[in-house]
């Protein structure tokens, strides 16, 4: 697939009329190759058109978002998700990034910022909507934890700390690239590696999130 | 210890283990009744997974003949430590036997009365266990066997202390009331523990019902009255998207018991009321993300007072441009908010000077109060308005 054809696009959401605002509102930008509305017909959609990027709602009856998320990264890992969701409630997307996603936009957006946040997860990098940034630097604060095994892991540089603080005053990747003076790269391989402490890191305010979405097993 | 039977009764009457260990043990050294009492209990009380030892061991067909022949071993043991004249006093293991079958049977009708063995242990279940409780035990052949477990107790009791009296021409009141009292224990024990479950489950359903019927109540004053303002309005799009922000706000804030009235003790809560009222008033989206909190002493209020006048701003002259961005950071040294909009932008240079707003309300307002607070253009368009103060200990 070449980086200038449109993406192809599943979109899973529980309401139809919200998958057909999607469609319309993302027009020519993306190709929608598929629909789901349950967990079980995303499973099997995406397994028979094996799309680059999933929209993935995070609140479905049968377990929602992170049901598709694990039964399809058990299959295959060759298809990146991004969660669509009203919710912002912390547990919810920092649950949804643990299991996988690769971002997390609010309904709210727009059509090109959604086609954008597309974009960038197809090419492999993170999207991190204001309010996720927050909720990271939240569970990431400088408190000194009772358990931080991996420093590697468990802390976030001060670089990264800057580049997420500018994501949550409203700024946009480039726009982050112009005010630090750095390129859009280097925010884009920032940003992943917040990204990948997130999914791996036991900090204790992570693991606490992770555990009441039953994403790990206590004990 | 050996068949789980101590603390199994301990578990169930919320006692450490070792006391009932000890009663055991001490019931054994005097008469050894303890381990008649011990075996009895092994076998008919419910162990924690529901099922009885009897059950586990028989496993269905051949049981009757299991029972009999370990009836018939048991009796020719007894037989036996008889003759060889290692037998204790009748008057004390007789009566002891019968208390310990009449205990069993007791425990037996109340703890896995017919219908509601396996509600008891899924307590979500609940409904099916309400039903199904009341009337269980009061059923005919449960209530005479709960009548013989009475009987014999009773008579077990009324033996010991027959027995006793002849053995002691004084008759010892002391150890007649204890025995009462344990007789009486024996029998109502496991009555009183099934009420306090009835009225626990009771008490689950009703609050359960008051929760939905709170819920019901919410979502009619809110939810549906905004529905019905946003069909009379259909026709004006800027109110209707007002009226759907302002009812997502709502929801959102109760979904996260985040009480929206009280805001005096709180940077955060504050926050989200002055980006609400703006919204109100403006109509454009304010989006605030907060990082850490803190109470509203003087400098968080100076700072508090700073941002409303910076989104106000922002919504007056950028509102209709896109979203409001305002982020919050709170740290052990220093508050920190920015405002940033995406409107026309203009020059903080040549800011003029009737605009009494940003020079008194925002950058006045931040530099007495030890903070500071600067205006640019933020990169790719718009403007940006950085609050900066440091707190002060404690």
């Amino acid at each position: 697939m070449s980086p200038t054809s449109p993406a192809r696009v599943v979109i899973v959401d529980d309401h139809g009329l919200f998958r057909s605002g999607v469609r319309t509102e993302l027009g020519d930008l993306v190709e929608v190759v598929g629909e789901a509305a349950t967990v079980e017909e995303a499973v099997e959609c995406i397994a028979r058109l094996a799309p680059e990027v999933v929209l993935l709602d995070v609140h479905m009856p049968d377990g929602g978002g992170l049901e598709v998320i694990r039964r399809v990264t058990a299959e295959s890992t060759a298809v990146s998700f991004l969660a669509l969701s009203v919710s912002d409630a912390a547990e919810d997307v920092i649950a949804v990034i643990r299991a996988g996603a690769r971002g997390y936009v609010t309904k709210t957006i727009s059509g090109p910022d959604l086609a954008a946040a597309i974009e960038r997860v197809r090419a492999g990098d993170a999207v991190f909507s204001p309010r996720l940034a927050g909720f990271v630097l939240d569970a990431f604060a400088d408190q000194p934890g009772p358990a931080e095994p991996d420093p590697e892991l468990d802390q976030l540089t001060a670089r990264e700390r800057e580049v997420l603080r500018h994501i949550a005053r409203g700024y946009m990747y480039k726009e982050v690239a112009l005010r630090l003076d750095i390129s859009a790269k280097t925010v884009e391989a920032h940003v992943s590696a917040v990204l990948r402490k997130l999914q791996l890191s036991n900090r204790h305010e992570l693991s606490r999130w992770a555990m009441q979405h039953r994403l790990v097993d206590p004990e | 210890m050996i068949a789980g039977v101590c603390s199994g009764i301990a578990e169930r009457l919320g006692i450490d283990p070792i006391i009932v260990r000890l009663a055991f043990l001490g019931a054994t050294m005097l008469s050894g009744a303890g381990l008649l009492a011990y075996a009895l209990a092994a076998v008919f009380l419910p162990s924690a997974q529901g099922d009885r030892l009897w059950t586990r061991f028989s496993g269905g067909r051949g049981s009757l003949e299991i029972a009999v022949g370990a009836g018939l071993l048991a009796l020719s043991g007894v037989l036996l430590l008889r003759a060889t004249g290692w037998w204790f006093s009748d008057a004390i293991v007789w009566p002891a036997v019968a208390a310990a079958v009449g205990g069993a049977l007791i425990w037996h009708q109340f703890t896995a009365a017919p219908g509601d063995g396996t509600a008891a242990t899924a307590p979500l279940d609940q409904e099916a266990q309400a039903e199904g409780a009341k009337p269980s035990f009061l059923r005919g052949r449960a209530l005479s066997k709960i009548g013989l477990g009475i009987a014999l107790v009773l008579g077990a009791a009324l033996m010991f202390l027959w027995a006793n009296g002849a053995l002691s021409a004084a008759g010892d009141a002391v150890l007649a009331a204890t025995v009462v009292v344990v007789a009486l224990g024996l029998i109502f024990a496991p009555l009183w523990w099934r009420l306090g479950r009835n009225l626990a489950t009771e008490r689950g359903e009703r609050i359960r019902s008051q929760e939905r019927a709170e819920l019901g109540a919410h979502l009619h004053d809110s939810v549906l009255q905004t529905l019905a303002l946003v069909q009379q309005r259909a026709g004006n799009p800027r109110e209707v998207a007002a009226l759907a922000r302002r009812q997502e706000r709502e929801l959102r804030a109760w979904l996260q018991d985040r009480p929206s009235a009280r805001t005096g003790d709180s940077l955060a809560a504050a926050l989200g009321a002055v980006a609400a009222d703006v919204e109100d008033a403006h109509g454009g989206a304010v989006e605030v993300v907060t990082v850490g909190d803190c109470a509203l002493d003087p400098a968080a209020d100076a700072v508090l007072g700073a941002a409303r006048e910076a989104i106000l701003n922002a919504a007056k002259f950028a509102g209709a441009a896109g979203p409001i961005d305002v982020f919050a950071e709170v740290t052990p040294a220093s508050i920190e908010v920015f405002v940033r909009d995406r409107g026309p932008g203009f020059d903080p240079n040549v800011i003029p000077v009737d605009r009494h707003g940003v020079r008194e309300s925002i950058i006045g307002r931040m530099e007495r109060h030890g903070g500071s607070a600067s205006l640019r253009a933020g990169a790719g368009g718009g403007t940006e308005v950085e609050l900066s103060v440091g707190r002060t200990a404690g």
